[in-house]
């Protein structure tokens, strides 16, 4: 009997990836799985704002016509997806969802599960009564310190409730704040039947959603070995192909562009890596300097070794909060001496700013094309370097708690135009836009607190 | 011989709150004790002095030929706080890779093989 194999699909790794990267891996060649993950760190305060618009919204909506669009093969072919597209709001999620497959004709109804419970939001103030101070790992203070201001509260929740909704025959599983690496890992264990406790294979579960969690970061997007060389136009998305052992290969359709190597798949193991020996996730802990790495060619690449450790008793809580505000504008100067007139300008806008009497927490000046990147001062550069530069980008942005502020700000980059150095251009965008600041507030909780209050439910359209 | 991290190593960066990440990737076995001898915590911090305010932290990963740096309080305060053009260290890799080492010349040549397709790499 040949060993057997689990194949989950990497189709977008963040909201705003390539729409055409999922419906190429349903069409290009043989799959189980298709994970999207919509999710980052700030992608919760962002749907949090969107729902209090609008009940009916706080979810990824490219999702939708996506898994509509691609419902007719996906149960063709037997394909389930796994995705974190539900955001603040799983449940509408679905049923918009179902409306779009309403016209759609299948073979059979679509079984959507939604997990929910990983919100905290509703429940923020009855979690500080009960004592869990929510303190923020990074500086120690309690969550109490900035509570009025709390715009979404999410726990990262681990593969058990995707699980449960495979077992119940869903065919797209919808969550909230699953962990990026869950969506990957939870079907493997359901697929293996791996025990909730056989850390090793957990965290090789891990591993294989580590590299998928980035897309085509997995695939030749961003490499610096021959970036050149990697044919980029229709890349094919990571594929993994885990065996019941938990060894498994990296891959990618044969028919598309990108490219699995030693290399492509060693630069996203250490992307957002922080200690490698403790790799924590809601259900184990991984150990990133366990993995034994082989380049097999033609686009395989296999790992096999990977250890882990017992699960911790806490849960990560990812809070965003609103923070002042903020914006930044820009302006272009030619040369000869773009560098010096941009400069130049950017003196005349502190000095309006300072006799408006305006307020900044931070003025933040970057001469892009003139070393912006490194954070350098462009006194750093060469001299022959300065006078060379065809053009410089002027970039100013600034912070403030008072919103009237940033505000003014925003209308004193134009004046530069007429009253200001010459050779300018770039203007065209118009005026800077003022953003509400979201701060990030990490946090832990037990994961009892959060996990008596998942629920798993399905239905067809 | 003296040149520049990029002949013999690839790398990636990205944040992590406030925090950067570069982890850094030899091109062939014979190029990692030079990685760990050469790219040290006090030179990673020099060379990102003027966005680098807090400590750096480096891991090793053996198993990878690689070492992993955190860069603390690097990103004007990370996330929708920072008001810098490169808010997620996503170029800090490639100006890692632009730092000056001392590499023995067969190690470099057999690595300048490597990144021409010559020979496979790790």
């Amino acid at each position: 009997m040949r060993e057997r194999i689990v194949r989950v699909a990497s189709g977008q790794g963040f909201w705003g990836d390539w729409q055409e990267a999922p419906k190429l891996q349903v069409r290009t060649g043989p799959i189980d799985y298709l994970m999207l993950d919509y999710l980052a760190e700030i992608t919760m305060s962002i749907l949090q704002k969107q729902r209090e618009r609008d009940p009916a919204a706080g979810y990824a909506r490219d999702f939708v016509p996506l898994i509509a669009g691609l419902t007719p093969e996906l149960l063709g072919r037997g394909i389930r997806v796994v995705s974190n597209a539900g955001g603040v709001n799983p449940d509408g999620c679905r049923r918009a969802l179902f409306e779009a497959v309403e016209e759609i004709p299948t073979s059979r109804p679509l079984r959507v599960a939604v997990v929910s419970g990983d919100d905290l939001m509703d429940r923020l103030d009855s979690l500080l009564q009960e004592g869990h101070e929510l303190r923020n790992m990074e500086t120690g203070e309690p969550l109490s310190a900035i509570r009025e201001r709390v715009q979404s509260a999410n726990a990262y929740i681990g593969a058990a409730p995707i699980i449960e909704a495979l077992r119940m025959e869903a065919d797209v599983v919808i969550t909230g704040r699953s962990t990026d690496t869950a969506l990957t890992y939870a079907p493997l264990i359901h697929e293996h039947g791996w025990a909730a406790d056989d850390w090793d294979r957990i965290a090789a579960g891990v591993v294989a959603g580590h590299i998928n969690e980035c897309g085509a970061q997995a695939t030749g997007g961003n490499t610096l070995f021959d970036w050149r060389g990697v044919d980029l136009e229709a890349p094919g998305y990571p594929i993994i192909e885990m065996a019941a052992d938990g060894s498994f290969t990296v891959t990618k359709h044969a028919d598309l562009g990108g490219r699995v190597t030693w290399a492509t798949v060693s630069e996203q193991l250490v992307y957002e890596m922080g200690d490698p020996v403790e790799y924590i996730t809601p259900d184990c802990i991984a150990d990133f300097s366990t993995i034994q790495l082989r380049d097999l060619g033609e686009d395989r690449v296999a790992i096999s070794g990977v250890r882990g450790r017992e699960r911790t008793g806490m849960l990560k809580v990812s809070i965003a909060y609103r923070d002042g505000w903020k914006a930044t504008g820009s302006l272009v100067y030619a040369a000869p001496d773009a560098l010096d007139k941009a400069i130049r300008a950017d003196e005349i806008l502190r000095a309006r700013l300072a006799r408006l009497g305006l307020r900044f927490d931070e003025v933040r000046t970057e001469f892009v094309g003139a070393g912006a990147c490194s954070g350098r001062s462009p006194d750093t550069l060469p001299e022959a370097v300065r006078q060379g530069l065809p053009e410089v980008e002027l970039r100013v942005g600034v912070r403030s708690a008072d919103r009237t502020a940033v505000e003014r700000f925003t209308r004193e980059l134009a004046p530069l135009i007429l009253a200001g150095p010459p050779s300018v251009t770039g203007f065209a965008a118009g005026r800077p836009r003022v953003q509400e600041i979201m701060a990030y507030w990490p946090a832990l909780i037990d994961r009892d607190s959060v996990e008596r209050n998942l629920e798993v439910e399905v239905s067809h359209a | 011989m003296n040149v520049r991290l990029e002949r013999i190593a690839i790398a990636r960066s990205g944040d992590k709150g406030d925090a950067a990440n570069v982890g850094v990737i030899a091109l062939i076995e014979e190029a990692w004790p030079i990685l760990v001898r050469e790219v040290t915590e006090a030179r990673v911090s020099k060379h990102f002095a003027a966005v680098c305010k807090g400590r750096v932290d480096r891991f090793e990963l053996p198993n990878l030929g690689a070492l992993n740096f955190l860069l603390h309080e690097s990103l004007g305060g990370g996330g929708t706080v920072s008001l810098m053009l490169d808010a997620q260290g996503k170029t800090f890799a490639s100006s890692l890779l632009e730092l000056e080492i001392d590499a023995p010349e067969e190690v470099v040549s057999l690595c300048d093989r490597v990144l021409t397709g010559e020979l496979p790499g790790r």
